[in-house]
């Protein structure tokens, strides 16, 4: 990790990369999300509805592992001072965000024809929201300090502290039992029948790669603005 | 229930997010890498 933290090397590795993920990304995605549309069977217990599946646990998984990054990050950041670290954090917060918002928008569209309402204050879908909202905080907070033009360890701070809801959003479905079903996927075994989970790691994957391409596209327009920033204050002073 | 309006909504929803924010970020990013290559070249 640490051979990434000079951002020239970081450059040359991210540019070639960023199109390369972007592409493999679209197309894993098209295959996953055109499969699940068009070509696995209905549920027999859910019916047609059951194709939100293919998009919504990847941004399920997406919002997660987006705060995960941050808290990793920001520990960099915070122990090591590594200069591209801040940059990681703030490159992930936006989609991140994003996939939240996509995840809790499908989840109630989904929650309609399944359990016949739009919401419900369940522990998975509460602290689903909660992370959303720590995505704004954090999006908010990093943006304040940086008008300030001076590196904010409170941010990082933030970051790190924030990571104690991805426990409790992973574990909410067995500590609350409420509407939202219990886990039914894992590495090993799953309960959904092979026949309609196979498109599932395609859009998991798809979407993680694009996921990470924004990150690279985000990080390299914070460092671009940097340089400008820097050669103006240069060119101001002299 | 036809559940195929509350289908198409959330890949609506899913793909467009997904479009839109890789068109921002592109855009973003290549006005930021153009302006930071003309700032290098005065």
């Amino acid at each position: 990790m640490h051979i990434f933290a000079n951002p020239a090397r970081f450059l040359s590795i991210a540019r070639p990369l960023t199109p390369w993920l972007g592409w493999i990304g679209a197309l894993l995605t098209a295959v996953g999300l055109g499969a699940g549309l068009f070509i696995t069977p209905p549920d027999y217990l859910q019916g047609e509805s059951v194709r939100i599946l293919y998009l919504h646990v990847p941004t399920a998984w997406l919002g997660m592992a987006g705060w995960s990054g941050i808290a990793v990050a920001s520990l960099m950041q915070l122990i090591w001072r590594h200069p591209l670290a801040a940059v990681a954090a703030r490159a992930v917060a936006v989609p991140g965000a994003l996939y939240t918002a996509i995840c809790l928008a499908t989840g109630s569209i989904w929650g309609r024809p399944t359990w016949g309402t739009w919401w419900e204050w369940d522990g998975r879908l509460t602290s689903m929201l909660i992370l959303l909202f720590l995505y704004i905080a954090f999006i908010a907070f990093a943006a304040a300090s940086d008008e300030q033009g001076k590196e904010n360890r409170a941010v990082a701070i933030f970051g790190v502290v924030g990571s104690a809801i991805l426990p409790v959003i992973h574990y909410s479905v067995e500590w609350w039992r409420t509407l939202h079903q219990g886990q039914s996927i894992s590495l090993t075994k799953s309960s959904i029948d092979g026949s309609i989970l196979w498109p599932l790691p395609f859009s998991l994957l798809g979407l993680t790669l694009i996921f990470a391409a924004v990150v690279l596209m985000r990080m390299r327009t914070m460092l671009a603005r940097q340089k400008v920033e820097a050669r103006m204050r240069r060119m101001a002073r002299a | 229930m036809n559940h195929w309006p509350f289908i198409i909504a959330c890949y609506v929803i899913g793909i467009g997010g997904t479009a839109g924010v890789l068109l921002w970020s592109y855009i973003a990013m290549r006005r930021a890498e153009a302006q930071a290559e003309a700032i290098t070249r005065k």
